[in-house]
């Protein structure tokens, strides 16, 4: 019997627009394409040139700090656009996909039989090191450094968040090869944290690792609390965090011996007509299943990712690297509702109880309904924020960028996304996510 | 709405960057934001936000101080009428109140919100919603008789040298509306306590005129007892403005000469359970000053020498201002400790304070207001030492890891 740990903060926000439990089908697009902004705390340098053909797995850019880090190419095809934006960065790489994926081939290797050297290596080599991320500062996990644990999340409690069993479906041998080889990285453990729900064998029966069950509402499944739960970060120390999902695609690299970035991602949001999983490969454009499928007539936000954490993306835009969701709902700039500050309308959600509750879900669009002010009201934070970090304070000496302070209330053990529910609550609507990520940022620069 | 959503759109172009009226984008934008929810989307971060805003929590409180509001108002033309001896209706007096406390209401709003919008155009802000709250509150704990003139001043200094210097709404260390209240308190004392002023016996633009009765006396009862020559408690008894005595539910519901808002305890409760079932006021706080008023209070009983050291607890309580202080003064999330422990340790020694001072500083009858500020400034220190447990323990993982 795994160890369960409770969590208590947190919320459960009813949002409209659960993904169904259906597959439905593989998408494909004819161009396919990385961003490398997805990759955080990686500076890309070019691999690849206009008009070069590519296998998948082969390297489209690599890291100019860790030039052994490449990054795969998804499908086979046609280098056509490396497009740049401001100061030369590239914003994306677009390969142009052939109509079956040639896979470049790394041969299948037995994870028992490799060395701890050699599994880093071909992780590396394949272009899947980007699945590893670390903190302190969370950025994809530089390869040098001896992690204490890895920590792997095996579940997911964000609004309309796919459920981990479905899309881990018929991975079971992958996952558990993916955790071999995770064992071997480290000196210290992997730390799996599974839904007290799940019942996918290749999670609740996984050998190798220390399987903990958190039981709660979100943030429960974020890797950040469940590290502070099981055993937090130190100053100096770095551990890795990875995915159940990222692990799958770790272990099919060895099981297959090529590199296969398919998900199974979940189309969810309030604005979608049928909603269900695909099967795509990341980069994927996902035109396809919005076309005819979401509301007409108002202006929408496409979210790669969920509503919390993910990214803003056109009708047009791509599925990015990390994520196994993608979300529509409506944007909200056409709205003008009078007097909200005196509404007791039934669309109107807040965690707190100063509107009434009706019990049921909601619809909610991109506005802030409010606007940005000092931090006023008091322990809002904490009460979505299950860690034994004081978050107010916290986000108060990363404004300051008080380097002492920030250690002290624990910045190593935090990432962007532990704050998303702060964020949702704030009565200020600060915008708390890009606080943290930019005091991370400023602070990796000054340590490193 | 739609006519003047359509309005809003035709003249906003002339206060936003390049337009004429451009030097009043903040008056402009506090107005659009007050009639319609701004439509702006987030940028970074959470795609979806929660719906309660400043507004909201704003006016939440302003709901929760309404009910002392206009109980207080009806005391004053209750207070009024008994003092000039006539027997009115319910509705007269009343109105009488309104009419006594809402040029008060006015002269406050409009000093401390011409203030703020002139501050927050100067620094390109918006317009922070914090003094909704002071504004309603600082009329509600001066006396009836404050002139007009020094609330303005009193409103003035307050909103400028215990907000506006610190940076705005959210970064005062003191609670405004009683820095208006002690900013009147050591100018003109004499305006602000003794027997004359918490009764109007004036009539008000016309309305109740009369010649106060014989044997009038319009000490508040924490006033009666802190200057009473009687020997103990038992020897003393609490009379209204006309000699009758005062019963605990005069007190309680608030018919009894004192500060608009603090007389009824009954609506101040109901204020209260507004602000924790919203969960805008924390419970927490309210809680804890009446424990540290009660432990103070037992203490005192315990050696008593004279009337007020044996006063039961539940007097302190009713009297004065020390419900309403607990209850929408402590818990100014703002200026009160900022953790959940801290909470605990603030409100303890508000009450603990409060009492102190009113047992055993004659001078002063009331001791709430100089309570809370005093622990506003102690506040932080209180803070600092409950995250430097969390600060420690953190520390010593590190150490114990390495």
């Amino acid at each position: 019997m795994a160890n369960r740990i409770k969590i208590k903060k947190g919320l459960r926000i009813p949002l409209l627009g659960d993904a169904e439990e259906t597959l439905r089908g593989r998408v494909t697009s004819e161009y396919v394409r990385i961003c490398p902004e997805d990759f955080h705390g990686v500076i890309p340098k070019l691999a690849v040139k206009v008009d070069d053909a590519v296998k998948a797995g082969m390297p489209l850019f690599f890291d100019k700090n860790y030039p052994e880090m490449l990054f795969a190419s998804p499908v086979s095809g046609v280098v056509t656009n490396i497009e740049r934006g401001e100061k030369r960065r590239i914003l994306y790489v677009e390969v142009k996909a052939d109509s079956t994926i040639q896979y470049e081939d790394f041969g299948k290797k037995p994870v028992a039989s490799l060395s701890a050297e050699e599994i880093k290596k071909s992780i590396l080599n394949a272009g899947l090191w980007f699945l590893v991320k670390q903190r302190p500062y969370d950025v994809v996990a530089a390869p040098t450094k001896e992690p204490r644990d890895i920590f792997v999340t095996g579940f997911d409690t964000a609004p309309l968040a796919p459920a981990t069993d479905f899309i881990l479906n018929g991975s079971e041998a992958d996952l558990q090869a993916g955790f071999d080889a995770l064992a071997k990285l480290t000196t210290g453990k992997v730390y799996l944290s599974i839904s007290p729900k799940t019942t996918h064998k290749g999670l609740r029966d996984a050998k190798n690792v220390v399987i903990t069950e958190f039981d709660g509402p979100h943030p429960a499944g974020n890797v950040g609390v469940q590290i502070n739960h099981i055993k937090p970060v130190n100053r100096g120390e770095t551990i890795w965090t990875l995915n159940a999902s990222d692990v799958a695609i770790i272990g099919r690299l060895f099981n297959q011996g090529i590199v296969d970035l398919t998900r199974t991602v979940a189309l969810t949001g309030s604005e979608v007509k049928q909603t269900g999983y695909y099967q795509m490969v990341i980069g994927t454009q996902l035109n396809s299943i919005f076309k005819g499928n979401v509301t007409e007539g108002i202006s929408l936000r496409y979210i790669s990712g969920n509503p919390l954490t993910g990214r803003k993306i056109d009708a047009d835009g791509v599925l990015r690297a990390y994520d196994n969701q993608v979300t529509v709902i409506p944007e909200g700039d056409d709205v003008h509702e009078a007097f909200g500050w005196a509404s007791l309308s039934p669309k109107r959600y807040s965690a707190g109880c100063t509107y009434p509750t009706y019990n049921k879900k909601y619809r909610l669009d991109a506005r802030l309904l409010g606007g940005p002010r000092a931090i006023i009201v008091s322990n809002e934070y904490d009460k979505v924020f299950p860690m034994d970090i004081f978050p107010e304070q916290l986000i108060k000496s990363i404004i300051a960028f008080n380097i002492d302070k920030m250690e002290q209330l624990g910045i190593y053990e935090v990432a962007p996304e532990d704050f998303a529910l702060c964020e949702f609550v704030d009565t200020s609507k600060l915008e708390l996510q890009r606080i943290v990520r930019t005091g991370l940022d400023l602070l990796r620069k000054e340590m490193e | 709405m739609k006519a003047l959503r359509k309005y809003l759109d035709k003249i906003k172009p002339n206060f936003e960057e390049g337009g004429k009226l451009h030097w009043l984008y903040s008056t402009y934008d506090a107005f659009e934001t007050f009639l319609f929810v701004p439509n702006t989307t987030s940028k970074s971060g959470v795609h979806i936000h929660d719906a309660r805003d400043s507004k909201r929590t704003m006016i939440v409180v302003i709901l929760a101080l309404v009910p002392a509001l206009l109980v207080g108002m009806y005391n004053v033309g209750l207070q009024h009428y008994l003092a000039i001896g006539q027997d009115v209706a319910f509705l007269t007096k009343f109105f009488y109140g309104l009419l006594a406390v809402l040029p008060q209401i006015v002269v406050s709003y409009v000093v401390g919100l011409g203030i703020e919008f002139a501050i927050a155009q100067v620094k390109k802000e918006e317009v922070a919603e914090g003094f909704l709250v002071s504004g309603i509150l600082i009329p509600m704990i001066v006396p009836v008789d404050t002139p007009l003139w020094m609330i303005a001043v009193a409103t003035a200094f307050a909103v400028i040298f215990a907000k506006e210097v610190f940076g705005g709404t959210g970064y005062n260390i003191f609670n405004v509306a009683l820095i208006t209240r002690a900013f009147l308190f050591f100018s003109y004392p004499s305006k602000m306590s003794g027997e004359q002023v918490w009764v109007r016996t004036a009539d008000t633009f016309g309305m109740g005129k009369g010649a106060v009765i014989d044997g009038y006396s319009g000490a508040t009862p924490l006033g009666q007892i802190a200057t009473t020559e009687a020997g103990g408690f038992s020897d003393f008894a609490f009379h209204g403005i006309t000699g009758q005595p005062l019963s605990l539910s005069d007190m309680f519901f608030g018919f009894i000469p004192g500060s608009i808002g603090e007389v009824s305890t009954l609506a101040i409760l109901l204020g209260a359970v507004i602000l924790i079932a919203t969960g805008v006021g924390s419970w927490k706080t309210m809680l804890s000053v009446f424990i540290g008023g009660l432990v103070a209070v037992l203490l005192v009983n315990s050696f008593a020498q004279n009337a007020i050291m044996e006063m039961p607890v539940y007097y302190h309580f009713l009297l004065g201002g020390f419900a309403f202080g607990a209850v929408f003064m402590a818990t100014d999330p703002v200026t009160s400790a900022r953790t959940e422990k801290g909470k605990w340790i603030y409100g303890f020694l508000i009450g603990l304070v409060a009492v102190a001072i009113r047992v055993f500083n004659p001078g002063y009858p009331e001791g709430m207001m100089l309570a809370i500020l005093f622990m506003n400034a102690f506040a932080p220190l209180i803070d600092f030492y409950v995250i430097d447990a969390n600060i420690k323990r953190r520390a010593k993982r590190a150490a114990v890891t390495k």
